[in-house]
């Protein structure tokens, strides 16, 4: 608007078409494609990194210049189809807000002040930093944190250093309470990307899973598939989300109360024997007791907690029956939301199991994989204390690191200090709940380096600030995730990167080197590593670079194919029964306690996601967020009419401690329930080097001073709370 | 069905969204000064075919008129131009004529205003600007030309009020083919806008007989625009024989206009929800007050009620009526430019 | 003859804007601006709602009113499949065509000519799908020739109920949704 009234002033003024020379301006688009005629356009193969999905892309530069990216038609997670935040990742290249060079803190922490310097100057005092650390406290006192892919190389560098205080926020703060919950049931996971069979299932029922908003691609282009053939859809959300639009049963539960569904679905299925009589047989194990358990949770009983009719529950139960073993209770993702959450991701497996869908066709298939040695290097040294995140093993059922508990150990000095971080493509101060205590922990260390492309909340923290190149413009490790159909994938650079930005695998190798761990890199560069990998999987590199995915041979995924139908379990069953949580004294079959209904006259604060947007670092990228530029707050209509409120006002929220959030504008919809409201995980950036996202919309990050934390495994439950609404004046 | 509960659009293009609003004062000033133009070219090609050069009144319309007019005109293209987005392929209008475009043929039809208006006002220049023809004689020789061809005088009054008639409805038509925009979306808007062109341009006749009155037999232009300028000020009795031709005339154009603006009303509240929807715009929205007080009361009532006083005799003759009929013609383009673009067919309910 | 249209499939669409941000990089629409949109149509009170989620653009109308007014011949209707287009070097920005378009499908590019929707003339002709329907993750856009009989798009509309944006404009519009 600005810009047009501007340039046309520009216009009449001088009479020709003057540019204006802004800092929006490097974010212009290629040009038209009326150029394209005379234009020489180069397509390089890649994948995606806007999410961890890691679609098979092809990125188009015309004339030198980064044009468009599109799914690779090769790839079967993309299937030639990128979500909206891999067709405009390319926005993340001209991003005007990237980090150009090393900074290094002039100030105090936490005040965005910084001296450019040279990689050498600040690897230098990364490098002495870390031998401080080590020889002061061991070097299990340095920790990592990071997140996706690209922390591989990184990774390997901190083994070699010698601590195995490395996270992500994916597990106690994402995946892990779902993945805890399954296998404690199956003994197995179920992965990423999801082994939920959407494209064959007839009945997908979706806890939550707000397929559409979630973007990640092939669930979302299986659904669509699903939607489109007619597939019985149930949904269960307090807010009426774009998959509820699609379902044939929308049931409004009121949050929190999912385990009293489950229990009554169950309880249905067993008093009327719907369930998969002969799989259970076969595979069950502790079935009778599990009968006995769920007896007393009739639909009846579940309907005053969860609000859902009871003739809803029993047509909704009969309905997943009349399908199996195609149909699929989806196990959802991000499952962190009331602190029983891994009894509830427990529940559903249960289900699942009642339905026979693991390791059937339409329900949850076993995933294929090509073996792809990894490259040989050194033992990494043994470090000399176990990890810090889980001392004693308090969460028993924590298989994988918890990130709170680093911050834990780090805020507490127990079992032992940490007094170095690491982190690596990850913004933890909107990934973990409780910012106070992220920054708490930050202040008792003595080194913090974040990696990062852009200067988020959490590179304002710390001491070194080390710019990547994205993904666009670097080799990153192979893509090997198991699948439906095993394969590779590659991701090559498709452009420069801009200014002084190097890839995680330079930083990671030269950083060892100043540690003089070079022994742990025997290769010259990451081609050479990568070409090593991809010989040692019988496979040619350059058709690698050439395809950007190499598939491998078909595998049977279904029991019915040949797949094998091993449970990695105690008794080498499906466990409807859990012995070993009875043992370590928790319920062997889930049980529901009613969620804390937070003060009175406040709202649940519920979030999720944006199909536009990932997490907290899409809201620089220019192409994004023109198509979203802040969050809002979804707030029920009739509850928006009494407090007064119009559709666009600008509010405030205040949580149960009084934090009150930035402004944010009301969405006043049919489309939630009036006990709650809903907003969008990412926006309300702080950074003051975040030019274009910071003070957009709101932080849902900012209002969960609390969690619950769950006590099988340690994860994070942050739909806990409240909010009232005030008028921004 | 369940009721509409909400509309939620994504678009945020500029001047579209949220709400269409890409014309604004060049525009209303253009359809205004369109509309002067018109009047003032059908009340000279009238009175140019009619002429008795004794009457002050006539001479007033036949080359004030025009020179005003040719004035009008160029500041209305100016004024449009302005508008133009992208100004440097203007020229593009006058290399095609597309037939089913207003604009089209507005465009062509503002190249016929320049040669009609400099006619007539040529015609009688040297009686009604003595002082010009002595600067300039070949006006005279121009004058004598037409004057001595009784069919050229005929030609040139019929062509003014053919071009007139033609631009008055154009500017009205320009808004009343777009379909798109309910409000503007009415036969009437022709007739309508070439009325209130009539009545701003008999208004404008007037209010310049005012200023101009006998006592300035031969004024130089610095005493025409000084004497005016006082005359602004102090209202002054007219010449009992020639302000009522004009005052009756912008009496009867502001009766039918207002019966036309009536009509206008109740075609749209009478047709579907969605042209009441746009009619609502003026009897019950944003724009209701400055329609009602600018347009209707102020735009003609008032004026309708000075100037039959001043036909009776009971008051006299003040720059008053024609004030508040030229600004009620640039109130009513105004209210209709930005009033339409805010009809729409899908009213956003939830923006 | 060809007749070339859109059909939208609403019950598979997410709203995701994928369409959205394709077409902004197939032909550098300018940051602020945009061809194409997603529209969300909600009946009703909760939790009984009916929520229909729509892809829009310009509907390339059969009877497109931003033609016939258009005073300088810039918008046109390009000579395969009715596609409606503007020329760019003809267009003096009058904005003449953004008032008679019922659906808000034009926009003044930031250049100062009107833009819109080209149908992606550019990739159909070279026997590609327009950007926006080649990246759709959900497959819920089809294009192609109504007047051919056994294409998709004729098949669907033979097949299926739709309904297309505005009727009542008088424009006959091109892109049909399914219900
Ligand atoms: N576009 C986009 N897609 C993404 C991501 C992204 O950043 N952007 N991130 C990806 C990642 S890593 C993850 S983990 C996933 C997360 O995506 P999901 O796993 O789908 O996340 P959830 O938290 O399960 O889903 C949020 C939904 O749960 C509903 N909900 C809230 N409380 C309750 C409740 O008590 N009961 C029930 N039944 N529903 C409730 C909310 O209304 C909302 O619709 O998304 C992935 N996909
Ligand atoms: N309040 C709240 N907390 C949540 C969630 C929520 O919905 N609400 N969701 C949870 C879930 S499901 C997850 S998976 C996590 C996600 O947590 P994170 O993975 O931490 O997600 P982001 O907030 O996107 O932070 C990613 C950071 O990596 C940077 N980055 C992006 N690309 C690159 C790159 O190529 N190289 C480097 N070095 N850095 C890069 C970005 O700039 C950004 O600073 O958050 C969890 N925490
Ligand atoms: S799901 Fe979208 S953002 Fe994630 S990797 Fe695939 S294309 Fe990229
Ligand atoms: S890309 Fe497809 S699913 Fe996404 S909004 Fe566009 S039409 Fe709908
Ligand atoms: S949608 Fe609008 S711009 Fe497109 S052809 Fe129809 S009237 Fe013209
Ligand atoms: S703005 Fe351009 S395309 Fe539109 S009507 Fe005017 S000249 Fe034609
Ligand atoms: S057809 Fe092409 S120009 Fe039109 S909206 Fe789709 S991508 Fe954009
Ligand atoms: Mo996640």
């Amino acid at each position: 608007m600005n810009q047009l009234s501007r340039r046309r002033f520009l216009k009449i003024g001088a009479g020709s078409i003057v540019a204006s020379a802004g800092l929006r301006q490097a974010a212009r688009l290629a040009e038209p494609a009326r150029a394209a005629a005379q234009s020489v356009v180069r397509r390089v193969p890649t994948f995606c990194n806007i999410c961890f999905w890691e679609c098979g892309a092809i990125a188009s530069v015309r004339d030198g210049k980064l044009w468009k990216i599109e799914g690779n038609p090769l790839d079967p997670l993309s299937h030639g189809r990128l979500c909206p935040r891999g067709t405009g990742g390319i926005g993340a290249q001209f991003d005007p807000d990237r980090l150009r060079s090393p900074l290094i803190r002039v100030s105090h922490r936490g005040e965005d002040k910084w001296k450019a310097v040279t990689w050498e100057e600040a690897l230098n005092v990364v490098a002495e930093k870390m031998q401080k650390i080590k020889s002061d406290y061991g070097p299990e006192s340095f920790a990592l944190f990071t997140h996706s892919l690209g922390g591989r190389f990184i990774q390997h560098t901190m083994r070699a250093y010698g601590t195995e205080n490395i996270t992500e926020p994916s597990f106690a703060q994402c995946r892990g309470p779902r993945d805890v919950g399954f296998t404690l049931t199956y003994g197995d996971d179920p992965r990423s990307p999801e082994r939920t069979d959407i494209e064959n299932a007839q009945c997908i029922v979706l806890i939550g899973s707000h397929l559409g908003e979630n973007m990640h691609n092939t669930q979302v282009q299986e659904f669509a598939h699903a939607v489109g053939r007619g597939a019985s859809i149930i949904v269960v959300d307090p807010r009426f989300s774009v998959a509820a639009s699609k379902a044939k049963y929308y049931l409004p539960i009121k949050p929190g109360t999912d385990i009293a569904l489950l229990l009554a679905w169950m309880n249905v299925i067993v008093s009327e024997k719907l369930y998969d009589k002969e799989y259970i047989d076969k595979y069950g194990f502790g079935f009778d007791q599990f009968a006995q358990i769920v007896q007393p949770y009739t639909p009846e009983w579940a309907y005053p907690e969860t609000g859902i009719e009871p003739e809803t529950i029993r047509a909704t139960a009969r309905e997943m029956a009349r399908y199996r073993p195609a149909t699929l209770i989806h196990p959802g993702r991000h499952t962190n939301w009331y602190g029983d959450d891994a009894q509830r991701s427990r529940a559903i497996a249960l289900l699942n199991a009642l339905m026979g869908s693991w390791g059937r066709k339409g329900g949850l298939w076993m995933p294929a994989s090509l073996d792809i040695p990894a490259y040989p290097y050194p033992p990494y040294p043994k470090p000399a204390r176990p990890a810090a995140d889980n001392p004693g093993n308090k969460y028993p059922f924590a298989d994988q690191s918890i990130s709170t508990g680093i911050r834990d150990a780090t805020i507490s000095g127990q079992p032992y200090p940490i007094k170095g971080w690491m982190v690596y493509s990850t913004n933890l101060i909107y990934s973990l709940p409780s910012p106070p205590e992220t920054i708490r922990a930050i202040q008792n260390l003595d080194f913090l380096v974040v990696i990062d492309t852009v200067p988020s909340e959490i590179a304002g923290w710390a001491d070194v600030v080390l710019p990547e190149s994205i993904y666009l413009e670097r080799y990153d490790d192979l893509h090997t995730n198991p699948f439906k159909q095993p394969y590779i994938a590659l991701r090559q650079p498709v452009v420069d990167a801009p200014a002084d930005q190097k890839p995680n695998w330079w930083i990671a190798k030269t950083l060892a080197e100043k540690l003089g761990l070079g022994a742990y890199y025997p290769w010259k560069d990451i081609e050479e590593y990568l070409a090593w990998r991809v010989k040692a999987a019988g496979c040619s590199f350059e058709q690698l670079k050439r395809d950007g995915v190499i598939l491998g041979a078909k595998q049977p995924i279904y029991f019915d194919e040949g797949a094998a139908a091993t449970f990695d379990t105690p008794s080498k069953k499906i466990e409807f029964y859990s012995v070993q949580l009875q043992r370590a004294g928790f319920d062997p079959v889930p049980k529901y306690t009613r969620p804390d209904p937070g003060p009175p006259g406040s709202y649940r604060l519920l979030y999720g996601r944006a199909p536009m947007h990932t997490f907290s670092r899409t809201q620089t990228n220019p192409l994004l967020m023109d198509l979203e530029s802040e969050n809002s707050v979804w707030l029920n209509a009739t509850e928006a009419v009494r407090l007064g409120f119009k559709n666009g006002d600008y509010v405030r929220l205040r949580n149960q401690d009084g934090v009150l959030s930035n402004r944010i504008a009301v969405k006043a919809t049919e489309r939630i329930r009036p006990d709650c409201v809903y907003m969008v995980h990412g926006f309300g950036h702080t950074a003051k080097g975040l030019r274009g996202a910071v003070g957009k919309g709101a932080s849902d990050t900012q209002l969960m001073t609390r969690y619950k934390t769950d006590p099988l495994m340690g994860g994070t439950g942050l739909h806990v709370n409240f909010v009232t609404i005030e008028p921004e004046v | 069905m369940m009721p509409l509960t909400e509309l939620t659009v994504s678009r945020h293009n500029p001047l579209v969204d949220p709400s269409l609003h890409i014309w604004g004062w060049q525009i209303a000033v253009y359809l205004f000064l369109g509309g002067l133009v018109a009047g003032l070219m059908i009340i000279a090609g009238v009175r140019l075919i009619a002429i008795r050069p004794s009457q002050r009144e006539a001479l007033v319309c036949c080359t004030i008129g025009p020179i005003v007019g040719l004035t009008g005109l160029s500041l209305g293209m100016f004024t449009l131009f302005l508008d133009l987005s992208h100004k440097l392929h203007v020229w593009r209008l006058y290399t095609t004529f597309q037939i089913t475009s207003p604009m089209s043929w507005g465009s062509w039809i503002l190249l016929l205003v320049y040669p009609a208006l400099v006619a007539n006002g040529l015609a009688h220049l040297p009686e009604a600007i003595p002082a010009l023809a002595r600067r300039f004689p070949v006006i005279v020789t121009w004058s004598d030309f037409i004057l001595a061809r009784e069919w050229l005088v005929v030609a040139i009054g019929l062509s003014n009020m053919l071009v007139g008639i033609a631009l008055g409805i154009y500017t009205g038509i320009l808004l009343g083919t777009f379909g798109a925009r309910p409000l503007w979306n009415s036969a009437i808007l022709g007739p309508l806008f070439l009325l209130s062109g009539l009545s701003i341009a008999a208004a404008t006749l007037h209010g310049i007989l005012i200023i101009h009155t006998p006592d300035d037999e031969r004024p130089t232009f610095a005493d025409f625009l000084l004497s005016s300028l006082t005359k602004l000020i102090e209202a002054h009795p007219l010449d009992p024989k020639v302000g009522p031709v004009l005052a009756g005339a912008d009496n009867s154009f502001l009766t039918i206009e207002a019966a036309l603006l009536i009509l206008f009303l109740i075609g749209n509240t009478t047709s579907t929800s969605v042209h009441q929807q746009a009619a609502s715009l003026l009897l019950g929205g944003p724009y209701t007050a400055i329609f009602w007080v600018f347009v209707i009361g102020m735009g003609i009532v008032i004026p309708l009620i000075l100037q039959s006083l001043e036909l009776a005799n009971r008051i006299r003759h003040t720059l008053a009526p024609s004030i508040f009929v030229i600004l009620g013609g640039l109130a009513l383009r105004f209210v209709l430019v930005y009033a339409g673009q805010q009809s729409h067919w899908l009213e956003a309910l939830n923006r | 003859m060809s007749r070339f249209a859109m059909v939208i499939d609403t019950r598979r669409c997410v709203g995701c804007n994928d369409c959205v941000v394709a077409c902004k990089t197939e032909h550098g629409v300018p940051l602020g601006y945009s061809r194409d949109w997603i529209t969300e149509e909600l009946h009703g009170v909760f939790p009984d709602v009916r929520l229909e989620i729509r892809s829009e653009r310009c509907n390339h109308c059969e009877n497109p009113p931003c033609v016939s007014c258009c005073p300088t011949g810039a918008s046109h209707i390009h000579d395969r499949g009715g596609v409606v287009l503007v020329d760019h070097e003809k267009c003096i920005g009058c904005k003449a065509c953004l008032a008679a378009c019922p659906y808000n499908a034009r926009f003044v590019h930031p250049d100062g000519y009107v833009d819109k929707c080209t149908f992606c003339i550019h990739r159909v002709e070279n026997g590609l799908d327009p950007a926006c329907v080649s990246v759709c993750p959900t497959h819920c856009m089809h294009f192609g020739d109504l007047d051919d009989e056994n294409s998709e798009v004729s098949r669907l509309l033979a097949s299926r109920p739709y309904h297309s944006l505005i009727p009542e404009a008088g424009t006959k519009p091109c892109i049909f949704y399914l219900t």
